[in-house]
């Protein structure tokens, strides 16, 4: 007969040798833990993708719609073929122009909320900066129809003061003001961050040098700010590059179309899977080429 | 000390080995699921005939299997003409909608997997369907009916191949011209509105590829050295001029509308004077009191017709029979006429819509005779291989690519 108190000693030396394995096997131990997030990043994230990389190297039959599991180049170089080139470049000089409106709205709001407001107002300009994320993107896009359509509310204010009617609904201007509204909290927060994180020494020390204001600015807050406004940049820029909404709704004027619609209409009308993979590599691309720069000027160590 | 480095260092390269490998097998067993040997000698050849025209219809319809999955647009499985079905046959009725025609598509891949027994497809898919061996033969002769549709919905190319249904045509509607009665103060007889610099900055169209075959069916009667006899079988000479009418367009045009809504607020605000719209639009408008009517001008339109398509792999084809036959009726094809706002194929609709709603049989067009809607080209899906049966037209991917060329 074995006594309740002999199992339970076995059972706890059963614990301490597997425990006492674990600890002497420090590699089993990091395996065990990681594996599950591990698994679910390879599976679910990385595997689609590899997927979709081969899908990008098929092509559909003209005849029947369906996919043909034939290795061909020809999705690849119907990317050179009027007008995906013009449609790419517009689309980087979008997001481009988007990322440098957004870094000069926020860099002089951050230095604010970081370096100026009181804690109570900084707060409240916290809020200010996160409530509008709080609401659906669709009913933010949808506010944008409203001011920029005829007889709107940018028509109706612009006519009172006599200077005539911008028109500009569902141009590429709309798309670079709406987007911009939209990411802007995604670059007012790094530089914040970054900002908040100079020391006041460092100030007062340039002062001590000798800077002036301007001076001070120049060669000590923007330098340590940068990071901020890259890590900013890196949202905003490939946000940007791949969202589909913004055009179809503030866009699908004459010669607006961006890479992000361009992919939606070849899934969604066309049912080619393979073009549209393949035009999903250019964004990853840019985005790669990117980061690969950002982190060349050293935005990742500052971070 | 460099015992630990070392091991350190082999299992971060174990990670690494695993974190390339891993994608690449899980990809490569999804590929190879796909790549079955069935569906690869499918895609290959250039098949003209429907894989499944061969297959012999059923000769009478049985007791209900207790279930029916169907395939949707949102608003076509309303519970208004769903619970009597479900009432006097006893089949459950499950519903899943799909977004696009494309969808539609890609659910019923491989026969409707055994899962599916109907789709409510748009001639745009039908044919897709049809030669991806999707769908399968229907026994017409069980949908008692039928006689009543309009004669040229009984047997329409987009569902009838070879004297062969896939199924039975559901209601239909025209892509007409919308205008404002304040600019134009007599219907238009002409589609040239819309491709006119008078209206320039002032037309909307829709986001489509398949708005080619519009332009195509202008260029009919006014180019007729094109030659252009059926808008979704172009040659590619009548296809580019086509395309090269609607890259003139591009400057004159406001928006390409996605959504009806679009649209709908475009003529509101006064943005738009002329487009291409659908009768729901111009009722829309006219209900919230905007002076706008639509037309179907000389040249003819295109519009959309939809059918119920039986699975080539439906499980429960006798409940599949009975909703084909039901939904057929006067009685239920008025009622989602109204519901939707589209016209019945049922010839015999038109006074139980009136009974529904006032007024509606006219204004969707159901008391209109048969010649009226002759100048209708159904949607369907343009395919390389045309009726001339020399397969140089231009399929729908070249459409698609060519519409971005367009939209710019």
């Amino acid at each position: 007969m074995v006594t309740a108190e002999a199992r339970k000693g076995r059972e706890s030396t059963g614990v301490a040798r597997v425990s006492a394995a674990l600890w002497r096997r420090a590699w089993l131990r990091a395996a065990l833990t990681l594996s599950p997030p591990l698994a679910w990043f390879l599976v679910i994230y990385l595997a689609s993708l590899v997927v979709m990389l081969i899908t990008a190297f098929w092509t559909v039959n003209p005849f029947t719609n369906n996919l043909q599991h034939q290795l061909s180049l020809s999705n690849f170089a119907a990317l050179f073929d009027a007008p995906i080139p013009a449609i790419i470049g517009r689309t980087v000089l979008l997001a481009a122009l988007v990322t440098v409106t957004d870094a000069i709205i926020a860099l002089p709001f951050a230095y604010f909320m970081a370096r100026v407001a009181t804690p109570r107002l900084r707060n409240a300009l916290f809020v200010g900066v996160l409530l509008p994320l709080w609401a659906s993107y669709l009913a933010r896009v949808y506010a944008w129809i409203v001011i920029l359509t005829k007889d709107g509310t940018l028509d109706w204010t612009t006519q009172h003061l006599g200077l005539g009617s911008p028109n500009i609904a569902y141009t590429n201007v709309a798309m670079w003001i709406v987007f911009s509204y939209i990411w802007l909290p995604f670059m007012i927060l790094p530089v914040y961050g970054a900002l908040e994180r100079i020391p006041d020494s460092f100030i007062e020390a340039s002062a001590d040098l000798g800077a002036r204001n301007w001076r001070t600015l120049r060669s000590v807050v923007l330098p340590l700010a940068l990071p901020g406004v890259i890590a900013g940049s890196i949202f905003t820029f490939s946000l940007t590059l791949g969202d589909y909404i913004t055009p179809l709704l503030i866009g699908s004027g004459s010669g607006t179309n961006l890479i992000g619609n361009v992919i939606y209409d070849n899934i969604g009308l066309a049912n080619n899977l393979p073009f549209a993979a393949a035009l999903a590599f250019v964004p990853i691309v840019i985005m790669t080429a990117y980061l690969l720069v950002a982190r060349a000027l050293g935005a990742f160590e500052a971070m | 000390m460099s015992n630990q480095l070392f091991s350190k260092r082999r299992s971060q390269r174990a990670v690494m080995v695993l974190a390339v490998a891993l994608p690449l097998l899980i990809a490569g067993w999804v590929a190879g699921a796909g790549a079955s040997p069935g569906r690869a000698a499918r895609g290959a050849g250039i098949d003209l005939t429907p894989p499944t025209q061969n297959m012999a219809p059923q000769k009478s319809i049985g007791k209900g299997e207790g279930q029916l999955n169907l395939i949707a647009w949102e608003g076509y499985v309303q519970s208004q003409w769903v619970k009597p079905f479900e009432r006097a046959t006893g089949c459950t009725v499950n519903a899943k909608y799909a977004g696009s025609s494309s969808e539609m598509v890609s659910l019923m891949a491989n026969g409707g997997g055994g899962q599916y027994d109907l789709v409510s497809a748009s001639g745009d898919a039908d044919l897709r369907l049809i030669y991806g061996g999707d769908v399968k033969p229907v026994n017409i002769k069980l949908i008692p009916s039928w006689k009543q549709l309009r004669p040229f919905l009984q047997s329409p190319d987009f569902n009838t191949i070879n004297g062969v249904h896939y199924g039975v045509s559901l209601q239909f509607g025209p892509n007409d011209l919308l205008y404002s009665t304040k600019v134009f103060p007599k219907a238009p007889t002409s589609w040239s509105g819309i491709y006119s610099k008078t209206y320039a900055g002032r037309i909307t169209i829709p986001n489509n590829p398949i708005q080619i075959a519009d332009a195509a069916l202008y260029l009919a009667p006014h180019q007729p050295s094109l030659k252009i006899t059926d808008p979704y079988e172009l040659t590619q000479s009548q296809f580019n001029a086509a395309v090269n009418l609607l890259k003139q367009q591009r400057p004159l045009v406001k928006k390409y509308w996605n959504l009806a809504s679009d649209e709908i607020s475009l003529f509101a605000n006064g943005e738009t004077v002329v487009g291409a719209a659908w009768p729901y639009q111009t009722g829309q408008l006219k209900a919230a009191g905007d002076k706008v009517a639509d037309t179907i001008p000389s040249e003819g339109a295109t519009g959309w017709a939809d059918s119920w398509l039986l699975a080539t792999k439906a499980p429960h084809p006798n409940c599949a029979y009975k909703w084909m036959a039901y939904i057929s009726t006067p009685q239920v094809q008025a009622e989602q006429a109204v519901s939707y706002g589209e016209t019945p194929d049922n010839s015999l609709a038109c006074p139980l819509m009136d009974k529904l709603s006032k007024g509606s049989c006219e204004s969707l067009h159901a008391n209109e005779p048969d010649a009226y809607f002759k100048t209708i080209k159904f949607w369907k899906t343009p395919l390389a291989q045309c009726d001339n049966g020399k397969n140089d037209c231009v399929p729908f991917q070249d459409w698609v690519t060519a519409w971005t060329q367009i939209t710019g």
